[in-house]
């Protein structure tokens, strides 16, 4: 083999690594934050409107799970600005990209909890004189997350994984602090070592963490 | 500016063959390692079970773009000279494995017991078992996630642009370099994606609508 292993190095430069992963984190809470805003209101106006409308959401959903999430990331950052004139730094770039990305997926997520809510429960809101918005607000928005609320922690904990994509416009969170590493010190493997297990460490905890609260909420059947 | 990627076309359609071929490799590599590995999984013993699940969760458990990185800078480091096609090849197909592994265990693992005793019963080897009674039931179990996860391959492959492979994504930002008609060969490049991922998920719609039948 002739690699020796030499963690010094790494160490010397942890806090590279350390705020990349809060950075990671920050990127990955911000943008499903919107996202859930996004998915919310899409779903909620899908279930409801006519063809035309659901024809539009359908197609911005299908539309970004299609295309790799590295040319959205590239169209946002170096495409948009061309046609329109807005400037943003890598970092608000990425995360609204990163925002309408996990936005569509949420759509699917929201819509399909909604078709889950349990006609019986939206009945017994319209025999006690709700109107549609207090069902929608106190009886099928309550269900319908704890209904979807597994999904939202995978696509949470796949939107942690995501976050790497920023590195490519030089965004500095985890991977881009692996990267500099490995140019600079050259600890390669040393160093991947050492951010696979922050991935996963982090990625585990969360998961753990996010179950705890699912089992909390877990819809009462 | 429609002239010069009228001009681009045959370029990108070189990088987008290119994504094609990378795809190609991988769904078929991971296939079979999934597939192998997956039955490891369900049907082997304890400490295989345990290195199968390791080898997934930790997979699966990382961005593909750092373990593209790792395969391809971490190998040469230990001594092993491969190209970059073959490292990002070998790094996607990694990634798919894993996937193929859970909807191996997915589909396997919805199939009633009695069917596996039925066969022991009767007299069926392990292979005959797997060949004549779980994979045929498993199958349709298996394909619908399998071909919707191909798309997962093809996204993927844009990354390997990242190693200074000449993928479809690799070719647009090229000619963006050349032209800085950014917008316009994004869409396109976008519209390319599109078309090939869509064409998938539609016909793992299809087919999902056409296994439910038989569903018990």
């Amino acid at each position: 083999m002739g690699y020796t292993l030499n963690f010094n190095l790494i160490w010397r430069h942890f806090d590279k690594l350390w705020g990349g992963l809060l950075l990671s984190l920050e990127l990955a809470v911000i943008s499903i934050a919107i996202g859930i805003l996004i998915g919310l209101l899409l779903a909620v106006w899908y279930v409801s409107a006519g063809r035309a409308v659901r024809t539009v959401i359908a197609a911005y959903v299908e539309f970004i799970r299609n295309v790799p999430l590295i040319l959205l990331v590239y169209l946002v950052f170096y495409g948009l600005p061309t046609v329109v004139d807005i400037a943003y730094s890598a970092q608000t770039s990425f995360v609204a990209t990163l925002s309408l990305y996990s936005g569509a997926y949420l759509v699917e997520v929201f819509r399909s909890g909604l078709e889950a809510v349990p006609r019986g429960q939206i009945d017994a809101g319209k025999a006690i004189g709700l109107t549609p918005w207090q069902r929608l607000v106190h009886v099928r928005l309550p269900t319908m997350l704890r209904i979807t609320l597994p999904a939202l922690s995978n696509t949470f904990l796949s939107l942690f994984k995501d976050t790497s994509v920023a590195s490519v416009i030089s965004v500095p969170e985890l991977t881009y602090g692996a990267q500099w590493i490995n140019f600079n010190t050259f600890r390669i493997v040393e160093v991947y070592l050492v951010v696979t297990a922050m991935y996963l460490l982090t990625g585990y905890a969360l998961l753990f963490a996010l179950r705890l609260v699912e089992r909390r909420f877990r819809a009462a059947h | 500016m429609l002239g010069q990627i009228a001009y681009a076309l045959p370029f990108l359609a070189q990088g987008f063959a290119v994504t094609l071929w990378v795809s190609l490799l991988v769904v078929v590599l991971s296939l079979v390692a999934g597939v192998m590995m997956g039955v490891g999984l369900v049907y082997g013993p304890a400490p295989l079970r345990w290195a199968v699940r390791i080898f997934s969760d930790t997979i699966r458990g990382i961005p593909i773009l750092v373990l593209i990185f790792f395969v391809y800078y971490g190998l040469p480091a230990v001594g092993l000279h491969l190209e970059s096609f073959w490292a990002a090849v070998l790094a996607l197909t990694l990634f798919k494995t894993a996937q193929v592994i859970e909807y191996l265990r997915g589909a396997v693992g919805s199939i009633p017991k009695g069917q596996s005793e039925a066969a022991m019963a009767i007299g069926l080897t392990f292979r005959q078992r797997l060949a004549y009674v779980i994979f045929p039931q498993a199958f349709r179990r298996f394909l619908p996630p399998w071909i919707n996860g191909v798309t997962d391959a093809v996204k993927g492959s844009a990354l390997v642009s990242l190693l200074g492979i000449t993928d479809l994504m690799h070719a647009i930002n090229q000619v963006i370099g050349r032209t800085y008609e950014a917008m316009p060969l994004y869409i396109l490049g976008a519209v390319i994606y599109f078309a090939v991922n869509y064409a998938l998920s539609l016909a793992s719609r299809r087919l999902e609508r056409r296994f439910s039948f038989i569903r018990e």
